[in-house]
């Protein structure tokens, strides 16, 4: 039930799109407005959450350490897993944001006979999770040749690397493959695995069957129902270019994947994939585990009420005399 | 701590790098390209066609011209016919090549538009006077 | 601990497929053994902690305050503001599961809200339904709920089966931490009332008395003397420490559970001889008479409170710097929280070794230094004859504790201790040490009598563990550097690997300690007889290179 009404709702997605173009022709709307308002979504929701964040103080020094802290000179540090200073965060930091490194860290429990309770390597979901990532970066970048006049040498890069294998004609992008089967891997997981399953909510598969919805509509205007990309740049041009016009001759199929793809950037700063922004936040990870060299400063630190030192002598002064312990007040 | 500084330049660094292709055109030329019809051959031709619809060509050609190699070169079979039931020779230089004769003002306008590489080159000799053209 | 089951029968209640229901429309069931009693309204009141009264878990009426989801949607809204870890953790879990399998509650219970994610869900669920749109708007579609009784008390019942440990942030891919969930968790729930006897008790007694135990001074001196009549029994020498002394050098701080019962008694003892033997100038204070902090496990507020005594007497003192025990969570508060909170300790110096003259300049600010840290020097410096052989009959393997390994980064200093004071050491495997170290199952607070079925299932991982290098190599000692692992490991390996006892790594050092006049040791500190060859030892001072032997592979120092 839970992964059924995001899928309906995906596929509501969809037919919406149908009837709005094909049928009522309203091209204007779903290739200019939405778009734009969904752009405009993104970046006021990702900036507000994060300025949100950025507003909340981090009160305490709370890094999670995973190696060796900073001691006696002669015991090696773990600089990156423990790092004292910036730089070991910034290697912290680039190697948890590129490499998922925590989830590289991965195990999988399990109880045998005796008991004997194993943690085996488990290294699948940091492969998918990555590939995925990954896979999308490129993509994204990849699609800039649809919105740049001119483009750029990185960019005309990354697309030759992606389809350097030269397998078919338009050449197979690998990312295409790989962000395909990674994302059906993270969805087949979450229905799978009994665990995963019974945490997942609707929010979990929505992102997903959308996702799948983007690549499959992709690949499909790419390789199998394909669309004149000529006029499709002439529209996304027009777009970026913030002189928006309805190119004739496209194909349904592109404003479905541009629904899509609109409905995932409304979608992004209000849901989990807020992930993406929060990773940098994370304050067990983005400290240094210096608190005891450098004071690190609560702005809301209030004096509290404490039992001091005279009112705990006034309640024990003749038991600590009695016992030899000095005293303040005779 | 708050690390409002640090904060602060991500999100101008986030900005910056989503909003890339609205500053970064700024200044082109906002023009589709426009390829040359204008051969002698074309000219000549009293119906304008190829050898495929128009709306076919735009968006298929590549599948069509992978289609041809296959069918030269791995079946040996050097006659191509249309969906209009014409008869066409399978080959890029003698049929493609033969109108569109203009390379650079044909072919490489989209191509390059499109930032796609063709491998057609690295076998076929590329027509080397239609820049006269 | 009558109606205990036995272990076989404890296994087999785990159970890791999940229930039909979801967990959302699975209600909380209060199970005898997994709980801990409430905490009475004479503990509350004693801190001055709202809604003070005494309470039964197991009854359906709690006595709430009318108004009770009012003052928890007031306390999330106010918390929020205040923990930029708390709102980015319940904004940015993308339920990956990859936490799910690495509480020991959870590996020990099978209960799906012990898996971490869950337990935070459970939280997560009622920031969505009032503080997000989406939870407004769609409700249990977007993951929210209404905050009734039953999540009430299903809040209760798993934010204290949690040990605040850590582990989970370790796998987490963006380190999100269910120890601020649950820290912020028991707040929330301390503004009803809602705290546990086992956590409150101890800190009215630390607030008042100066430590958990409720030790008044005169306790403190007596039990302490009794330790030296053992010490001078065993060794033959007199140790005379000091208590409240001003001008001392060094204030000593430790957990007031090592003044209190076996094993941790015997660290004490190690203490108090390593420092005879150095000529430490050094005192006690029976005001700041507790490392530990129970406050920590209530609300921030109240481990400020009870922490506030370390600063304030050594500044009373006017010692030059702190120097504190083997504790887990006390090291926590120590290297994380106790400057902010109540520093700058700007009335102290750098730690300086005065055996070594060693600078600790990690504790630059704090002043405050951790033992091992301070015995580690002092072997690597040559300062200490060890014989390593009157530990022989002891296979050592060490426990990480959690707020040491991963709130500091503790790891190779007390590893370097053990393997000069004996020579055989054996590391448990890996994925069970360092940071990825397993909880006692205890911690936290939570190591009651009546919570004991708990205890023993969170306490299964790490005890399995121990009798992996049990079986494997023989391992019989479990060392460690916490006096709630003294205490809480006891009882774990007694119930799961009877074989394997518990030890603070000090008992280790003073008891391969050779002091300055003593006696022909017989027996040690614990007196059991030595079994020691009979030519005289050789004198190994410090730093001999150790066996190294690891069950793991990872070989350290």
């Amino acid at each position: 039930m839970k992964a059924f009404l995001p899928f309906l709702a995906v596929i509501f997605l969809v037919l919406l799109v149908i009837v709005g173009v094909k049928t009522a022709s309203l091209y204007f709307l779903f290739g200019v407005v939405v778009p734009y308002a969904a752009l405009l979504t993104f970046l006021a929701g990702v900036v507000y959450r994060t300025v949100k964040w950025g507003t909340t103080p981090v009160p305490f020094h709370i890094p999670t350490t995973c190696g060796q802290q900073k001691t006696l000179p002669w015991i090696k540090q773990s600089k990156i897993e423990n790092p004292s200073g910036t730089g070991g965060v910034i290697v912290r930091m680039l190697l948890e944001v590129f490499m998922f490194r925590s989830l590289f860290r991965n195990l999988k429990t399990e109880m045998h006979e005796g008991p004997k309770i194993t943690y085996g390597s488990d290294k699948w979901l940091w492969l998918a999770g990555l590939s995925f990532h990954w896979s999308f970066l490129f993509i994204v970048i990849r699609h800039l040749r649809f919105f740049t006049q001119g483009v750029p040498m990185p960019v005309q890069i990354v697309e030759g690397l992606d389809s350097f294998l030269q397998i078919g004609l338009p050449l197979v992008y690998i990312t295409d493959v790989l962000f395909l089967a990674a994302v059906t891997y993270l969805f087949i997981r979450r229905v799978t695995i009994p665990q995963v399953k019974y945490i997942s909510l609707a929010a979990d598969y929505f992102p997903l069957f959308l996702l799948l919805a983007i690549g499959c509509s992709g690949v499909l205007m790419r390789y199998f129902l394909r669309v004149d990309i000529v006029s499709v740049k002439t529209f996304t041009m027009g777009l970026v270019s913030l002189r928006p016009k309805i190119v004739p001759g496209i194909s349904t199929l592109f404003y479905i994947h541009l629904f899509l793809i609109s409905t995932l950037f409304a979608y992004f700063p209000w849901s989990k994939l807020m992930h993406m922004g929060g990773v940098f936040l994370s304050p067990t990870r983005n400290l240094a585990n210096n608190s005891r060299i450098k004071r690190h400063i609560n702005p809301w630190n209030y004096p509290v009420k404490v039992h001091t030192y005279a009112e705990y002598e006034e309640d024990f002064r003749e038991k600590m005399k009695m016992a030899g312990v000095p005293v303040e007040k005779e | 701590m708050y690390n409002g500084g640090k904060i602060f330049i991500g999100i101008i660094v986030f900005l910056g790098i989503v909003t890339f292709p609205l500053y970064y055109n700024l200044g082109r030329a906002d023009t589709p390209p426009k390829p040359s019809l204008n051969t002698p051959v074309i000219n000549q031709m009293k119906v304008k066609h190829c050898v495929e619809p128009k709306a076919f060509m735009r968006a298929d050609h590549m599948q069509l011209l992978m289609q041809w190699r296959d069918s030269a070169l791995r079946d040996g079979e050097r006659v191509y016919i249309s969906s209009t039931g014409e008869r066409y020779d399978i080959s890029l230089q003698n049929t493609c090549l033969h109108c569109h004769a203009n390379k650079a003002k044909f072919c490489d306008r989209c191509h390059i538009y499109m930032a796609v590489h063709p491998y057609c080159w690295s076998c076929h000799f590329a027509p080397e006077k239609e820049n006269k053209l | 601990m009558a109606k205990e089951p036995k272990p076989e029968e404890l296994l087999k209640t785990i159970n890791y497929t999940p229930p039909k229901t979801g967990w959302m429309d699975t209600p909380v069931e209060i199970k005898p053994g997994m709980f801990c009693w409430g905490a009475k309204a004479k503990s509350l009141n004693t801190v001055g902690f709202p809604n003070a009264r005494d309470w039964n878990p197991t009854e359906e009426d709690w006595k709430l305050p009318d108004n009770w989801q009012e003052i928890l949607i007031e306390g999330i809204r106010e918390r929020l503001s205040k923990y930029r870890s708390f709102r980015l953790f319940m904004d940015i879990c993308v339920r990956c599961g990859a936490c799910a399998d690495k509480c020991h509650f959870y590996i020990g219970t099978g209960d799906p809200k012990n898996m971490p994610v869950l337990r935070a869900e459970l939280m997560r669920s009622v920031y969505r339904k009032y503080f997000t749109t989406p939870g407004k708007v769609l409700g249990k579609l977007a993951g929210a709920r209404e905050l009734d009784l039953q999540v009430l008390k299903e809040w209760w019942y798993y934010f204290f089966q949690c040990t605040e440990c850590r582990r989970c942030s370790v796998f987490c891919p963006y380190g999100i931490d269910t120890a601020e969930v649950t820290m912020v968790g028991r707040e929330l729930l301390n503004l009803l009332g809602l705290n546990i006897e086992w956590t409150m008790g101890p800190v009215a007694a630390c607030y008042m008395k100066g430590n958990h135990l409720g030790l008044e001074p005169h306790t403190i001196v007596n039990n302490i003397e009794f330790m030296l009549d053992d010490i001078e029994t065993i060794t033959g020498i007199k140790v005379t420490p000091t208590f409240n002394r001003k001008g001392a050098e060094i204030l000593f701080v430790t957990p007031s559970g090592d003044l209190f019962a076996d094993p941790g008694t015997y660290t004490c003892m190690g203490y108090l001889m390593l420092f005879h033997e150095l000529g430490l100038d050094y005192t006690w204070s029976t005001y700041a008479s507790e490392g530990g902090n129970f406050g920590f496990f209530t609300s921030n507020e109240m481990a400020k409170r009870l922490n506030s005594k370390i600063y304030a007497e050594a500044k009373r003192l006017g010692v030059k710097w702190i120097l504190g025990g083997e504790c887990g969570h006390m090291w926590r508060v120590l290297n994380q929280y106790m400057d902010t909170w109540n520093g700058p300790a700007d009335f102290l110096e750098v730690p300086k070794s005065p055996i070594t003259g060693t600078v600790f300049d990690n504790a630059k600010s704090t002043k405050m230094t951790h033992i091992i840290e301070f015995t580690a020097d002092l072997i690597k410096n040559g300062k200490l004859n060890l014989d390593k052989r009157r530990n022989d009959h002891l296979k050592v393997t060490f426990h990480d504790s959690c707020n040491t390994a991963r709130g500091m980064g503790l790891f190779e200093e007390p590893r370097y201790v053990i393997k000069n004071t004996c020579n055989h050491f054996y590391e448990m495997p890996d994925g069970t040490t360092r940071e990825q170290t397993f909880c006692c199952g205890s911690g936290s607070g939570l190591n009651a009598g009546e919570d004991m079925e708990l205890r023993l299932k969170g306490g299964l991982p790490r005890a399995n563990a121990a009798k992996y290098v049990h079986e494997k190599y023989g391992v019989n000692m479990l060392a460690n550097i916490c006096a709630i692992d003294r205490a809480a490991l006891t009882t774990s390996m007694n119930y799961w690997v009877p074989a394997v006892g518990v030890t603070g790594v000090h008992e280790l050092v003073a008891n391969a300690l050779v002091m300055k006049g003593e006696k022909k040791r017989e027996t040690n500190l614990r007196g059991d007889p030595l079994q020691m060859p009979e030519e005289e030892p050789e004198v190994a001072a410090g730093a001999a290179a150790p066996a190294e032997k690891t069950a793991g592979g990872k070989a350290n120092v």
